[in-house]
């Protein structure tokens, strides 16, 4: 067999490696990829191209669809912000320090990705509520936590916490001590490390937490609807307008809103990994 | 400067006094505490028990930060994300705004640096851009900038090839003369301690074993584990009683007076010369004759149960396999059997 048969429809693509497994891989990969995620996203375009762009533009543009997009795609953003400053704190803390205990809070991470996202909002939702455990505190300030944004809030930083954790927790294992105490004899403060040394080395690592947690963020419904109150122009995510237009039966209103989310989406996550790119480049690992 | 710790396992009761301006070489078997003493120095390790003292004032106490050490790791801990230059500028940067230099200053520096470093042209470069002789350099401007008090390299070549190790040998010393910094550098290769330092300090199990110039460590060891680190010695059981030495079978007698009882002799290379003196010398089977460079170099065996040692002949000596030789001890490295561990 020639060289030029081996190599076969994808002769740009393929160079001559001594580990092969190229073809095989790469033909999984894309078979893979098309039945779990390209096929189903390409009939969800397709129905919502039933209503045509005027169409979809209509339904994007109804008011109070427009205000369950910004309650859903506000709080997805400022949740995965709070949770790669804190999922970022927790990662330190389970790294670097040894305390009873330690492997327990280690495991409880992994809470919000086991329990059922439901469970999880009725328990939020009890606990933030004006008379709950935590929510009572709050009441007489004046500041309702469960039924509005306030609390979507609350669950969607509840669902994305491990993302963060997870995604930092080896990359800050793996960080080397040294360099933190070469900067320390260089006459730099702890903030300053931590700062100039540390965190820049963590950054690819939060970014990608940080858009696992929105992507999370922005979908999720179970949890949410329980504490949300979900009142029409107040705290009213855009998932639930989905299963709304879903039980009227109409199919096409639903998959047109779901496009429009996922091209927010898409354009986000692509913003991030933009910004991780750039990141990874100056730290030289381009 | 003196001091002394007790910190368990790692390093017991140390006392190292360090001239300014010397180049000091920490030489020892991994394991020995070489480390941990240069990272008490840093202050990246608290002290059990001791003091540190640069000069009259004491340091024992005092934060990494505040120290003004240079360190350079074995392996460089440059930041990444840096540029040279700014790797170079970084312990500049983070000073206080009240003693840090005008930015034109810091870069003024940096040049300089640079081009005592041998590195001019790439200070826009990222360290993975960098060979490991390269950023090894970088790693010994940037700990310059801060002007330390004293300057300490930890296995400072111990990554890098041996080529580059014996350039970067030479060029430390050349930088050290110029810059005049008291260093401390950690190796376990002697060659580089012996070549590099004015005194090297010999480390065995935590404790100093001796502090002296090459010269003295290998001429007069103090103790028997330095005889047998330093330098390639065999080292040949024998018994010793005033001026006469056992050697397997045959006794020697010796220039001066020796320890009583079972001891230790190191031999090395150059230690036997050939001779006639029947007196002082003992016959020796020869095993192999190798030729090396302008010798001819023989391995010879003393008595049939003991290690072989070697003796450097003439180029156009004629001795073979088989042959018996006359050898005398020119230098006797003796040291009691119960001062042997």
């Amino acid at each position: 067999m020639s060289a030029a048969a081996v190599t076969g429809w994808v002769p740009a693509l393929r160079k001559p490696s001594a580990l092969p497994g190229f073809g095989i891989t790469l033909g999984f990969a894309l078979t893979y990829l098309s039945l779990i995620v390209l096929i189903p996203l390409a009939v969800l375009v397709a129905r919502a191209g039933e209503l045509g762009l005027e169409g979809v533009w209509q339904v994007a543009t109804q008011p109070r669809v427009l205000a369950a997009l910004k309650v859903s795609f506000l709080t997805a953003a400022a949740a995965s912000v709070i949770n790669a400053l804190f999922g970022a704190v927790v990662a330190w803390v389970l790294v670097r320090y040894e305390f009873p205990g330690r492997r327990l809070l280690d495991a409880a991470v992994d809470l919000p990705f086991a329990l059922p996202t439901a469970v999880a909002g009725i328990a939020l939702a009890a606990l933030y509520a004006t008379n709950g455990w935590i929510g009572a505190p709050f009441a007489p300030w004046g500041i309702k936590i469960a039924f509005t944004p306030l609390g979507i809030l609350i669950a969607l930083i509840f669902v994305g916490l491990p993302f963060v954790v997870r995604t930092v927790q080896p990359v800050l294992q793996d960080f080397d001590r040294e360099v933190e105490e070469a900067s320390a004899t260089l006459g730099a403060t702890r903030l300053q490390t931590v700062l100039r040394v540390v965190l820049p080395g963590l950054t690819p690592a939060i970014l990608t937490g940080v858009a696992l947690a929105f992507a999370r963020a922005v979908g999720e419904y179970g949890s949410v609807i329980f504490i949300a109150g979900n009142i029409p122009f107040e705290s009213e995510i855009a998932p639930l307008l989905i299963v709304t237009r879903l039980e009227e039966f109409d199919y096409a209103g639903a998959a047109a809103l779901a496009a429009v989310m996922l091209a927010i989406s898409f354009l986000t996550l692509l913003a991030i990994n933009a910004l991780q790119a750039f990141s990874r480049r100056r730290f030289g690992d381009a | 400067m003196s001091k002394s710790f007790g910190q368990t396992a790692a390093v017991h009761e140390l006392d190292l006094a360090v001239r300014p301006g010397e180049l000091l070489a920490l030489l020892g078997p991994s394991g020995s505490g070489k480390t941990t003493f240069l990272r008490l120095v840093a202050g990246l390790e608290a002290p059990t028990e001791g003091r540190l003292l640069f000069g009259n004032t004491d340091a024992t106490r005092l934060a990494v930060r505040d120290r003004r050490v240079g360190f350079v790791f074995q392996h460089y801990a440059l930041f990444r994300h840096l540029t040279v230059a700014q790797n170079i500028a970084y312990g500049l940067n983070v000073r206080p705004a009240r003693s840090r230099p005008a930015k034109a200053e810091i870069r003024r520096r940096v040049a300089d640096l640079l081009d005592l470093v041998q590195l001019v042209g790439l200070d826009g470069r990222y360290p993975a851009q960098l060979s490991g002789g390269q950023r090894q350099r970088v790693a010994l401007a940037r700990a310059l900038a801060v002007e330390p008090r004293v300057l300490l390299l930890d296995e400072p070549f111990g990554a890098l090839d041996a080529k580059v190790r014996r350039d970067l040998r030479r060029w430390l010393r050349d930088i050290h003369d110029r810059t005049g910094h008291t260093t401390l550098f950690v190796t376990h290769d002697q060659e580089e301690a012996l070549e590099l330092a004015d005194r090297v300090a010999i480390f065995n199990r935590g404790r100093i074993e001796q502090v002296g110039t090459p010269d003295e460590v290998l001429d007069r060891p103090a103790t028997a584990f330095v005889a047998s680190f330093v330098g390639e010695a065999v080292r040949l059981p024998v018994d010793a009683a005033g001026y006469w030495v056992r050697i397997g079978p045959h006794a020697v007698r010796t220039p001066g007076e020796n320890v009583s009882g079972p001891a230790e002799l190191f031999v090395r290379r150059g230690d036997l010369v050939v001779s006639d003196d029947r007196r002082h010398s003992i016959p020796a089977r020869v095993l192999a004759v190798r030729r090396t460079g302008g010798t001819r170099r023989a391995e010879l065996a003393l008595a049939d149960d003991l290690p072989s040692v070697e003796v450097d002949l003439p180029a156009d000596s004629v001795v073979g396999k088989g042959d018996v030789l006359s050898v005398m001890l020119a230098t006797v490295r003796l040291f009691s059997s119960r001062s042997v561990s």
